[in-house]
């Protein structure tokens, strides 16, 4: 197997915990004698990401998703484990690590707040001391990609949220890094935003060979997007797979709903369906592709009404998740 | 060292844009200072003297620290507003960028209102040079610039330190304010008119007594010397400023392993 470009052996990670408890007096007492709680934020987390992959990073609120990817930043050092990422090691080289990544931090600006977003990105660029050629190439391109033209030279603070998270996207990619971290980059986005985001995160990933890192807690993210799913849940990692295994292994439930000519007789039996609904007009059934057939359940169906309209949903990612979830109880 | 004037004009372009409160701001801080110059006219109004130093010998050291004190407020406000990038969380940001923590921090807020207590220092110092002859050569106004170049450095020194604490605090602690406000409300008068352990403190720890009391024996002809020693002395500041930068490595080293 190649050897990945991002690789994680056995990380863990544990935070001490100050416990604070309810009440006047519990904090006064808090000011001198402090209780102490060890919180592991990661434990033995270790996989291969392999170079031109985007890989989506999902998992419940507070399940050490951030810490994974402070510590892939270089950010944080771990307790143990080791990491090497395009052969560094991202906490004891910090600054010539960094200069090969960009990071997003969704929730926080990178951009100087109170000038035009030109000046953010020329002070990016002497911070990460780009090339003036370089520069301007990537400039025009990601001007062009992400449709900036009209938004260089207005300040920060007067940007929308959606054009401001272009924005961030571009600055994060003007030193041409090798490796993008995305932390929910489409956090409270309006849906013709969250598209164009997508589509770019697309773009660069197949033009110029970005391996994308991605965590989200919006699964149509995922959908669009990774084409392997990394899941954490309490600090252990859960899942890793494409997002074919996890539909192949959870989403072989089936809903069926069927719209007929008006049926007065009595409500049709499907052996190994489920009925959920029926009307004089509608029916709904959910079924399992491993025990039953689609082509067996619609031609039982039309063998007794006349069928007008058929669909044939299954279960969305979103509830494959929680379902997953459940199974780990997390 | 051209980053951090990368920095100082998109700084200064960003605090341009509100023009109105930066005059204001400007302009409150040249009136500060003045409470406090008024209280040391009165006091020599009244008394004549403090212990055979004449009004304009301690105007002088008060225009020293308080000119180092504004610089270093303009230039250094990013570790005094430390607490702020640590609580937001931006810190995280500056790691994920391949330049030292010290510059990205110093670059990170500048505080150029400060330019009001600047001019007022400036208009304090000129005055007393004008008035004391005896500091009118060459080698004293190098020794006077040192002076406050180290004294910059004392100040920045202590912001350090106190933006250190915010790793382990997260809020800022107050306490700095004793060595800042407070060192700075000393060491505005020539130190020998405090008691013995003041002095020492502030001559061997915390050093304003390299910037002021010392090189003014110098300047002032108040002790038979060589130049050299008034023009060495001041860099105790620097000095102080060497084991402020060690301890914030620890502090940074400190935060990557917590990250709190």
């Amino acid at each position: 197997m190649e050897k990945g470009i991002i690789q994680l052996t056995g990380i863990g990670k544990s935070f001490k915990v100050a416990e604070r408890t309810a009440g006047l007096r519990q904090a006064a007492k808090a000011l001198f004698v402090r209780k102490h709680r060890i919180v592991e934020a990661l434990k033995d987390i270790s996989f291969t990401v392999n170079e031109g992959e985007i890989v989506g990073y999902i998992g419940p609120n507070g399940a050490g998703k951030s810490t994974t990817i402070k510590v892939m930043s270089g950010i944080l050092v771990p307790d143990g484990g080791t990491c090497s990422i395009m052969g560094y090691t991202p906490w004891k080289e910090r600054t010539d690590y960094v200069r090969h990544i960009g990071v997003v931090f969704g929730q926080r600006s990178q951009l100087w707040w109170d000038v035009p977003v030109i000046d953010s990105f020329e002070l990016l660029r002497d911070i990460y001391r780009i090339p003036d050629e370089m520069y301007r190439e990537n400039l025009a391109v990601l001007t062009e990609m992400l449709a900036l033209a009209d938004l260089l030279g207005v300040p920060v603070r007067q940007l929308s949220l959606g054009q401001r998270m272009r924005c961030e996207i571009a600055a994060s990619l003007l030193h041409s890094p090798k490796i993008l971290f995305l932390d929910e980059p489409t956090i409270g986005l309006d849906a013709v935003s969250k598209l164009a985001v997508r589509s770019f995160i697309r773009r660069i990933n197949q033009e110029r060979g970005v391996t994308v890192i991605l965590t989200t807690h919006d699964m149509s993210d995922i959908e669009a997007l990774a084409d392997r799913i990394l899941m954490i849940g309490k600090g252990t990692l859960l899942y890793d797979g494409s997002l074919e295994e996890l539909r192949s292994r959870f989403g072989t439930g089936r809903t069926i709903t069927a719209d007929y000519r008006e049926y007065v007789g009595e409500p049709v039996d499907i052996p190994g369906a489920t009925r959920l609904q029926w009307s004089t007009e509608r029916a709904v059934y959910s079924f399992d592709t491993e025990s039953v057939v689609l082509a067996d359940v619609i031609a039982q169906l039309s063998g007794s009404v006349e069928l007008l309209d058929i669909s044939v949903d299954s279960k969305d990612i979103d509830e494959m998740i929680v379902q997953l979830y459940e199974e780990h109880q997390i | 060292m051209s980053l951090y004037f990368r920095y100082l004009n998109i700084q200064l372009k960003s605090q341009l844009q509100y023009r109105a409160s930066f005059l204001l701001l400007s302009i409150g801080q040249f009136f500060i200072p003045f409470m406090v110059f008024g209280g040391l006219y009165f006091m020599f109004e009244r008394f004549g003297q403090l212990e055979g130093w004449s009004f304009f010998e301690v105007t002088l050291c008060f225009a020293v620290i308080h000119l180092s004190f504004s610089l270093s407020e303009c230039f250094a406000r990013g570790f005094d507003a430390f607490s702020s990038l640590v609580a937001s969380g931006d810190f995280d940001r500056l790691l994920v960028r391949p330049r030292g923590t010290v510059v990205q921090v110093l670059g990170s807020k500048f505080e150029f209102t400060r330019i009001g207590r600047l001019l007022q220092s400036t208009i304090v110092l000129i005055w007393s040079i004008a008035n004391l002859p005896q500091v009118w050569s060459f080698p004293k106004a190098i020794t006077l610039f040192f002076m406050v170049f180290n004294g910059v450095m004392i100040f920045t020194g202590i912001f350090i330190l106190a933006a250190t604490f915010c790793f382990w605090t997260i809020q800022a602690i107050e306490i700095a304010n004793v060595f800042t406000d407070g060192g700075r409300e000393m060491a505005q008068y020539p130190l020998t008119i405090y008691e013995k352990w003041v002095t020492r403190f502030f001559t061997f720890i915390v050093p304003f007594g390299c910037v002021t009391y010392l090189p003014l024996m110098y300047l002032l002809d108040k002790e038979e010397g060589s130049w050299v020693t008034g023009m060495l002395v001041p860099f105790g500041g620097l000095l102080f400023l060497l084991p402020c930068l060690l301890v914030w490595r620890i502090g940074v080293r400190h935060y990557r392993s917590t990250g709190s």
